[in-house]
């Protein structure tokens, strides 16, 4: 009877349009299943055994891969119940901490998850760099790496400033103040003042949309963190991992 | 697994052919124009690792959040400046190279240069040896140079978070840090102020450390090429000016602080626009 339902649902229109092949275990559906699952098939069919060895790449890239959708899940769960504004923000982080169900677990999560992927990234490019593996043909991978982890190191640091308490509000002080240093373009730096730029024109005040860290600040902070830096990342990754099947792992023979 | 028997049979070897069957082979698959390899199927081997690393990192993480909570703290005032203003910890390390520079210096030139000199890292290494594999012995160099800057970052972060306390003034973890340090009585003087001490003139002494930081640059980019002939040639002129520009660029952060301990020198180079 339950065989009979069984094959009747995996007969079925439905199923077949889901699950092109069988359960992956032969060589033909191991290697149909990754040829027609568009996530598996960032993966070869097949890989030497070498290459799987834990103490080669020690998961980094994978484990920062995987801290990029575990914030993007976290943070479209806060992104539900914080609203980017000066005088509600505070009260909302408040809120998602002692009000909302599971809001602590997920803005816990969502906070060491981050911490996590800016210490994951860099000790990936530590890996790739003391095995080599920015070497020709992977030069250009390597590249996009760097632009992954500024992006990595930014959408981190926009973050910082959403919860809108004194440890935000005082970084990013901290951290624009430079930016109005800038050569050329920063008041307080070099030639700045000489090219014309004061403090209400010049690249700090792009960066924050006024004079000091405020509702302007805030809100360009939360476009950049939640659209503008994901979606950057996401494309970097799109490329990062298509490279690596291009032009080949650089794991041991 | 080669079936010698069954292509004797199918095919048997004809020694007046000039072709012959190889090999028959079992197998549930078929590859073609390819050497013998030792691979497995990504489904399920990799598959597993990975799922086994995403699932205990995970553990991991949610461990750490049954104790550890994310910070919030007073609501932003601006109206009360917290002592010390610190960055999030992995800007602590450039926050801290404000102590030793300026702020352009150490919040934007610094940087940009460390992120484009990663970024040039492929082009500029011209050894082809150790793809692959962890290696040490066969580039010495690149080895060496990578990790002692990827060290004074993470010194400098570590000092940031650890040892920085009110008015960004280093505390020891046994120090009372609620209590001000008292400010060294030591002055920091600039180096042209130290030359003039000396009797040379204003104007001597302000030309003598812009030679002097010229001089800097020199050595680094002269220096190499008197030592290590072959490699400079390697490297060939671009890369050469490239590398070794750099490389003076990153010695500037322990010059710095190793002037500011050893001789109380706050800036070597003053000029009416910026200081170095």
């Amino acid at each position: 009877m339950i065989d009979r339902l069984v094959k009747y649902v995996r007969d079925s229109q439905v199923w077949q349009s889901i699950f092109r092949h069988g359960y992956p275990d032969t060589d033909r559906n191991q290697s149909l299943v990754m040829f027609s699952s568009v996530l598996l098939h960032l993966h070869p069919v097949k890989i030497r055994r070498s290459a799987l060895k834990f103490r080669y790449t020690m998961c980094l890239g994978g484990l920062s891969a995987f801290m990029f959708l575990l914030l993007t899940f976290t943070g479209i769960f806060l992104m539900f119940y914080y609203v980017p504004d000066t005088r509600a923000a505070y009260g909302n982080i408040k809120d998602i901490t002692s009000n909302v169900f599971m809001g602590g677990l997920m803005r816990d999560l969502h906070k060491w998850s981050a911490e996590a992927m800016v210490f994951l990234v860099w000790a990936h490019m530590f890996r790739v760099f003391m095995t080599g593996a920015y070497k020709a043909p992977r030069e250009l991978n390597w590249v996009v790496g760097c632009i992954l982890l500024t992006a990595t190191l930014l959408l981190s640091w926009t973050g910082y400033l959403l919860p809108w308490d004194q440890l935000a509000l005082w970084a990013i002080t901290v951290g624009t103040k430079m930016a109005e240093a800038t050569p050329f373009i920063g008041y307080a730096g070099p030639w700045g003042q000489q090219l014309g730029f004061r403090v209400d024109n010049d690249i700090r005040f792009l960066l924050i949309g006024g004079t000091v860290v405020g509702q302007n600040a805030l809100l360009r902070f939360y476009v950049l963190h939640c659209v503008a830096l994901p979606v950057i990342i996401t494309l970097g990754m799109v490329v990062h991992f298509w490279r690596i099947r291009k032009d080949g792992f650089s794991g041991p023979l | 697994m080669a079936e010698r028997d069954t292509t004797e049979n199918i095919f048997p070897r004809n020694p007046k052919k000039s072709y012959a069957l190889m090999e028959l082979v079992k197998g549930q698959g078929f590859q073609t124009r390819k050497q013998p390899e030792d691979t497995v199927f990504v489904w399920p081997h990799l598959l597993y690792i990975e799922l086994i690393a995403a699932v205990t990192f995970l553990a991991g993480l949610l461990w750490v959040c049954t104790f550890k909570h994310a910070p919030l703290e007073d609501m932003a005032s601006a109206d009360t400046t917290p002592n010390p203003m610190k960055a999030p910890w992995y800007f602590l390390g450039l926050q801290e190279l404000l102590v030793f520079f300026d702020p352009w210096l150490a919040g934007m030139v610094l940087p940009v240069l460390m992120i484009v000199g990663l970024m040039a890292i492929p082009y500029l290494d011209v050894n082809p040896k150790g793809v692959g594999y962890w290696a040490w012995r066969e580039r010495p160099f690149a080895i060496w140079t990578f990790n002692f800057g990827f060290l004074l970052w993470w010194i400098f972060i570590i000092i940031g978070v650890f040892f920085r306390g009110l008015d960004w003034a280093w505390y020891w973890p046994w120090d009372d840090w609620s209590q001000h340090k008292v400010a060294s009585s030591a002055t920091l003087n600039d180096m042209n102020v130290i030359l003039q001490g000396w009797g040379m003139g204003a104007a001597g002494a302000d030309w003598a450390t812009y030679v002097l930081t010229i001089l800097y640059f020199v050595v680094f980019l002269a220096l190499p090429a008197v030592l290590w002939r072959g490699f400079s040639k390697q490297l060939g002129a671009v890369r050469y000016i490239i590398v070794w520009g750099l490389f003076a660029a990153m010695m500037l952060s322990p010059l710095k602080v190793f002037l500011r301990l050893a001789f109380n020198i706050k800036y070597f180079m003053v000029t009416p626009w910026f200081k170095l």
